[in-house]
C-alpha cells in the first residue's frame, strides 16, 4: 500500500472529473475527516486516515482491501473507474441522466438505452460526456458515457468489451465480489 | 309391492326357504367381507345390525349385575362394552363386541345355564387369540344374512326392559348358534394362527393382540399390540431394501414405546434395543451416518429428535437485512415480505431476491436470522474498533458496521481467499466505507494487531446446525472432524481473547459463535476459554432461546454457561445456532494453569493471578484440576454468603487486600479452613472453625500492612507450604482438622455430582449479593477469602452447611 505518484494522481483525477468535474476536491477535503486514496495491487482505495493507521500494520500480502475501491490501474497505466466508486461520484455529478422503469433491467443487465428509455436528462449534455445514470427513484445505476448521434445507430459500446462480457462482469462483481468494470451507455438519439 | 328382502330377518318357518336361505348365508358368510363403518343416517341393515350389536354390548353391560354369578363375565363385559362404546378400528370393536354379544345373548334369551356361558366364554377366549378377522366376518355376515323373520317372536323381548331392535335380538339368536357351529372351526383356526404368530415378529402388524392378557378397562391405545422388535432377520433384511413407509412406521412405533415404557415394553427387550433400533432407523430413513445420528439421540429427547430430524428436511424462509446507510426498512417492506424484528421475512416473491435492483444498490442483505443474533448480541457502538474474524461472507460485518453507521474500524479477516472476494463485493455493495479486509490465518491474530474494542468470531465449525442448507454434513461427518473443529476453535477463541482490549471504555467484549448444535464445539469450547483466560460470560441479551448446558453426559461446564445461548431450526425456525457473549476483565494472561474461574473486579488485576497461583497448588496436590476449582469456588462461595452480614467490610478489595496481606498464615487458615468447610458435613469442623474464628480477627488487625508483593510471596509459599504439609503448626492444625473430614464424609468426596450442584449454586449466590458484586458470575477470589474470615466469629448460617455437604474434594492433603 503506497500513497499515488503524481502521474497516477494526474491520471486519476482526469477520470474522476469526467464525471463530478472540479467538485473532486469536496472528495478529498470531506467534513468528516481528511480521505485519501491509497495504491494497491493496482487498485486505487479510497480511505480515510483513521482507517489508514490501522491498515498500516498489516502486512501488503495480507491486506485484500481498505475503505472503498475506486478503480484500478490497468498494464498500460490507464485508469479504469469501478462501479463501486459510484457512491461517491453520484452525489457529485454534474450531468444526470435519468431512464424510464422499463429501461432499466434492461440497462441493468448490460444493454443500450436507446433514446425512448430516457426519462430526463441535464441540460447542456453534450456528446461523449460522462454522465451518471439514475433510475427514476434517483437510485444511482451507474456512470457513463452519452453517446449521441445523428442517425439512430446502435452507439458503439466505450473501451471495453462486448455487452455480453459487461453484464457478466457485473452480476459477478455484485455476487462474488470481483471488481467490476463501469458499465457503458450509449444513448441512442 | 313385494316383500323387501330383508337379510336382517330371520328366516322362519317350516317352509323350503327357511332352511335353504339359511344354508345359503352361512356359506356366503364365510367369503363376504365385513365392512366396518357406519353412518349415523340412514343405516343400511348390515349397519342397523351393527348398531345393534353394539347397543346390545352397552346394554349387556347393564345387564351385568343381573348375572352375579357370571365371573368370567366382568373381564369380558366392560371390554365388550368400552370396545362398543368406542369407536376403534372396527375390526377390534366389533370383534370385541361380537365376544361379549356371544357371552350376553346366552343370557338375554335363556337367562341362564352359566355353563354355556363359560363355554361361549371360552370360546370367545379362544377367538380373541386368534386373528379375529376370519370368525368375525363369518358371523357378522351370518348375522347380516338372517331374514328377519324372527320380529314378531323377539317382540316379547321387549318386555325384558332392553332396547333392542328385532334385528339385534334376531342377531343373537343366530350368534349363539353360529357360535357353537363356529367354535369348532375358530379352534383350527386358531392353532394355525398361533403357529404362524410364533414365527412372524413383524413389529407393524398392528392390531394384533393379547390384550386379552390385559384385561382391565379397554382404551384406544391398550388394543394395540405392544411393539415388537423386529429379529436380527428381520433387520438384515431391512438393510438390503428398506421400505421407508415401513420403517417410518416402526419409528413411530418405537418413540411410542419409548415414552411410556414401562407398560409398552415387550418382555425380555431392553431399553437399549429398542434404542439402537430406533437409532437404526432414523439413520436410514433420513439419510445420517450413525455417528451424528448417535450424537443428535444425545443432544434431544426423542420426541425433539424427530422434530429436529424433520425440520432439517425443509429449508428455513429466505430473510433479508435492511442495509440501514442506504435505506430504511418499510421502504423496502412494501415490494417484499413480511415484517419481523430487524429483518424481513421473505415468503415468496416474483423476481429472484438476489436480482433486483435495490439489491444492486445494497439496500438489503440476504442473511440468515441466525445471522444476525450474534451482531445484535456484539451490540457495537460508534467509533469502536472491531473486528471480525471469520468473516466471509460478510454479513455479519456489513451488519456491524451498519450499526456503527460507518464510523469508526472494522477490521474483517478471513482465512479462506475465495470467500473474501465475496466479502468484497458484499461491503461495496452495502456501501460500507470503514472496512479493512485482511486475509490472515485468525490465530495470528494479538500478534498483527490488536486492541480491539470488541471481537467477533463466527468459528468454522462442522455445521450441524445448517443440515437443511448443506445436507452432506448428515454423513461426512465423523467423531474425528468434530474434535478437529473444536481444536482449531478453541486456538482462535484464544487468539480473539488475547485480540481483545480489556480495558477498553466502551467495549472489551467478545461474541463466539458457532452455526453448530454440538455441544463438543460450543460449552465444552466456552468453558475451555473461560478456564484458560480472564473472561467470564456475561448475558448476550437475547431474550429467546434455549439457555446453553451446563452439564452434558460426562462433562460439567461452569454455571455461568447458563447465559449462552442455543437456537434449533425446530423450535426457533432458523439455523442451528450457539452464541455466548465474553467479557475480559484483564489483559494479563493467566500462566498456563488451568484451575482460573474467571473472578474479581477489573481494578483488581493482579487478584487473578494470585488467585491463579493459588489453585494449582490444591490441585496439583490433589485431585484434577476441576475439582480444585470447584473447591475454590464453593470456597468463595461460602465466604460470599457471609458478605451481607458484614458490611463493614464490604467496602474495598483494598482492605481485604490489606488482611490478605496481613496474615498469610491466617488466610491459609481460612483456606483451609474453608477447604474444611467444604467436604465438611459433619459438626466437628463447624465448630472448629468458629473457635478459630475469634482468634484469626486479632491477627489481622495486628498485622495490617504489609506490601501486595509480599503478601504474594508469602501466599505463593503458605499455600506451598500447605500442599506440601510443612510444619506451620497453624496449618498442621488445620491439616489435622481437615483429614477428620474426609473420614466423616465420605460419600460426598470424590463425587462429581456433588462438585457440580456446588458449581450450580454459585449462581444463586451473585444475585443475592448485588450490592457487593460489581459483576455478575463466580465468586471473587482471595479477598473473599478473608472476608469470611473476619466474619467467621459468627455460627456459618445454614446454608453453607448444605453446600459443605455436596462439597467434593478435599484441598489439603
Amino acid at each position: 500500500m503506497r500513497p499515488l505518484t503524481e502521474e497516477e494522481t494526474r491520471v486519476m483525477f482526469e477520470k474522476i472529473a469526467k464525471y463530478i468535474g472540479e467538485n473532486l476536491q469536496l472528495l478529498v477535503d470531506r467534513p468528516d475527516g481528511t480521505y485519501c486514496f491509497r495504491l494497491h495491487n493496482d487498485r486505487v482505495y479510497y480511505v480515510s486516515e483513521k482507517i489508514l493507521k490501522l491498515a498500516a500494520n498489516i502486512s501488503g500480502d495480507k491486506l485484500v482491501s481498505l475503505g472503498t475501491c475506486f478503480g484500478k490501474f490497468t498494464k498500460t497505466h490507464k485508469f479504469r473507474l469501478h462501479i463501486t466508486a459510484l457512491d461517491y461520484l453520484a452525489p457529485y455529478a454534474k450531468y444526470k441522466v435519468w431512464i424510464k422503469p422499463g429501461a432499466e433491467q434492461s440497462f441493468l443487465y448490460g444493454n443500450h438505452v436507446l433514446k425512448s428509455g430516457l426519462g430526463r436528462i441535464t441540460e447542456n449534455t453534450c456528446q461523449y460526456q460522462g454522465v451518471v445514470v439514475y433510475s427514476m427513484a434517483d437510485v444511482p445505476l451507474g456512470t457513463h458515457i452519452l453517446l449521441r448521434y445523428k442517425r439512430p445507430e446502435i452507439g458503439d459500446s466505450f473501451a471495453n468489451s462486448s455487452q455480453v462480457q459487461l453484464k457478466k462482469k457485473k452480476k459477478k462483481c455484485l455476487h462474488s465480489g470481483k471488481h467490476s468494470t463501469g458499465k457503458n451507455l450509449a444513448i441512442l438519439t | 309391492m313385494g316383500r323387501k328382502l330383508d337379510p336382517a330377518k330371520e328366516k322362519r318357518g317350516p317352509g323350503r326357504k327357511a332352511r335353504k336361505q339359511k344354508g345359503a348365508e352361512t356359506e356366503l358368510a364365510r367369503f363376504l367381507p365385513a365392512a366396518g363403518d357406519e353412518s349415523s343416517k340412514r343405516l343400511s341393515s348390515r349397519a342397523r345390525k351393527r348398531a345393534a350389536k353394539r347397543r346390545l354390548g352397552s346394554a349387556e353391560a347393564l345387564e351385568m349385575p343381573k348375572f352375579p354369578g357370571a365371573k368370567p363375565f366382568p373381564g369380558k363385559l366392560p371390554k365388550g362394552a368400552s370396545g362398543g362404546a368406542v369407536q376403534t378400528p372396527g375390526k377390534k370393536g366389533a370383534q370385541s363386541l361380537l365376544r361379549a354379544s356371544q357371552g350376553k345373548k346366552r343370557p338375554a334369551p335363556t337367562h341362564s345355564s352359566e355353563e354355556e356361558e363359560e363355554e361361549e366364554e371360552d370360546d370367545s377366549e379362544e377367538d380373541d387369540v386368534v386373528n379375529q378377522g376370519g370368525l368375525w366376518d363369518s358371523e357378522d355376515s351370518d348375522a347380516d344374512m338372517i331374514d328377519d323373520y324372527g320380529a314378531d317372536s323377539t317382540s316379547e323381548d321387549d318386555d325384558e326392559g332392553e332396547e333392542l331392535l328385532p334385528i339385534e335380538r334376531a342377531a343373537r339368536k343366530q350368534k349363539a348358534q353360529e357360535a357353537v357351529a363356529g367354535s369348532q372351526w375358530s379352534e383350527e383356526e386358531t392353532e394355525e394362527e398361533e403357529e404362524e404368530e410364533a414365527e412372524e415378529e413383524s413389529p407393524e402388524s398392528g392390531p394384533q393382540k393379547n390384550d386379552e392378557a390385559d384385561g382391565g378397562l379397554q382404551i384406544n391405545v391398550d388394543e394395540e399390540e405392544p411393539f415388537v422388535l423386529p429379529s436380527a432377520g428381520e433387520m438384515e433384511q431391512d438393510a438390503q431394501a428398506p421400505d421407508l413407509q415401513r420403517i417410518h412406521k416402526r419409528i413411530q412405533d418405537i418413540v411410542a414405546v419409548l415414552r411410556d415404557f414401562g407398560t409398552q415394553r415387550e418382555e425380555g427387550r431392553s431399553r437399549s434395543e429398542y434404542l439402537h433400533r430406533l437409532q437404526k432407523d432414523l439413520a436410514t430413513y433420513y439419510s445420517y451416518g450413525d455417528f451424528l445420528l448417535g450424537k443428535l439421540m444425545d443432544l434431544f429427547p426423542l420426541s425433539e429428535l424427530v422434530e429436529f430430524l424433520e425440520a432439517n428436511e425443509v429449508p428455513r424462509p429466505i430473510t433479508l437485512r435492511t442495509n440501514t446507510l442506504k435505506t430504511r426498512r418499510r421502504d423496502l417492506a412494501q415490494p417484499l415480505g413480511k415484517w419481523s424484528k430487524t429483518g424481513l421475512v421473505v415468503y415468496d416473491s416474483s423476481v429472484p431476491i438476489g436480482a433486483t435492483p435495490e439489491y444492486l444498490a445494497g439496500h438489503y442483505m440476504l442473511q440468515g436470522a441466525s445471522s444476525m443474533l450474534p451482531v445484535m448480541a456484539l451490540a457495537p457502538q460508534e467509533h469502536e474498533r472491531i473486528l471480525d474474524m471469520c468473516c466471509a461472507p460478510g454479513g455479519k460485518t456489513s451488519y456491524i458496521a451498519q450499526l456503527m453507521k460507518n464510523t469508526g474500524v472494522i477490521l474483517a479477516n478471513d482465512a479462506n481467499a475465495e470467500r473474501l472476494k465475496s466479502v468484497v463485493g458484499n461491503l461495496h455493495r452495502l456501501g460500507v466505507t470503514n472496512t479493512i479486509i485482511s486475509h490472515y490465518d485468525g490465530r495470528q491474530f494479538p500478534k498483527v494487531v490488536g486492541g480491539f474494542d470488541r471481537v467477533l468470531l463466527d468459528a468454522p465449525c462442522s455445521g450441524t446446525g445448517v443440515i437443511s442448507k448443506d445436507p452432506a454434513v448428515k454423513t461426512n461427518k465423523d467423531e474425528k472432524d468434530i474434535l478437529r473443529c473444536a481444536h482449531l476453535q478453541k486456538e482462535l477463541l484464544l487468539s480473539a481473547i488475547d485480540s481483545v482490549n480489556a480495558t477498553s471504555k466502551t467495549g472489551g467484549y467478545l461474541v463466539y459463535c458457532t452455526c453448530s448444535i454440538m455441544v463438543e464445539e460450543n460449552e465444552w469450547v466456552v468453558d475451555y476459554a473461560l478456564k484458560k483466560r480472564n473472561v467470564r460470560l456475561v448475558p448476550t441479551g437475547l431474550d429467546f432461546g434455549q439457555e446453553g448446558f451446563t452439564r452434558f453426559r460426562e462433562r460439567r461446564f461452569h454455571p455461568t454457561l447458563r447465559s449462552t445461548r442455543r437456537f434449533y431450526p425446530h423450535t426457533h425456525n432458523m439455523d442451528g445456532f450457539f452464541i455466548a457473549k465474553f467479557k475480559k476483565f484483564s489483559n494479563s494472561i493467566p500462566q498456563s494453569q488451568t484451575g482460573n474461574s474467571a473472578a474479581s473486579t477489573p481494578t483488581n488485576l493482579d487478584l487473578p493471578e494470585v488467585k491463579d497461583q493459588m489453585t494449582p497448588k490444591p490441585k496439583g496436590s490433589s485431585h484434577p484440576a476441576k475439582k480444585a476449582r470447584v473447591a475454590v469456588k464453593a470456597k468463595q462461595q461460602l465466604q460470599k454468603r457471609q458478605h451481607p452480614k458484614k458490611a463493614s467490610f464490604q467496602k474495598q478489595n483494598g482492605i481485604s487486600k490489606g488482611t490478605d496481606s496481613s496474615s498469610p498464615t491466617v488466610s491459609c487458615d481460612t483456606k483451609s479452613q474453608a477447604a474444611s468447610k467444604l467436604q465438611d458435613s459433619s459438626q466437628p469442623a463447624q465448630k472448629a472453625e468458629v473457635i478459630r474464628g475469634p482468634k484469626v480477627p486479632r491477627k489481622l488487625k495486628q498485622q495490617s500492612a504489609m506490601p501486595q508483593a509480599s503478601k504474594k510471596v508469602a501466599f505463593r509459599k503458605q499455600n506451598a507450604s500447605r500442599g506440601t504439609d510443612t510444619e506451620v503448626p497453624v496449618l498442621s492444625l488445620s491439616k489435622t482438622q481437615a483429614t477428620l473430614k474426609p473420614e466423616d464424609c465420605d460419600q460426598p468426596l470424590g463425587n462429581s455430582k456433588r462438585a457440580e450442584k456446588v458449581k450450580q449454586q454459585l449462581p444463586e449466590q451473585p444475585f443475592k449479593k448485588a450490592a457487593f458484586r460489581k459483576q455478575n458470575g463466580t465468586p471473587k477470589g482471595p479477598e473473599t477469602s478473608t472476608v469470611s474470615l473476619l466474619s467467621s466469629s459468627r455460627p456459618p448460617p445454614a446454608k453453607r452447611r448444605k453446600s459443605q455437604s455436596r462439597g467434593s474434594s478435599h484441598l489439603s492433603s
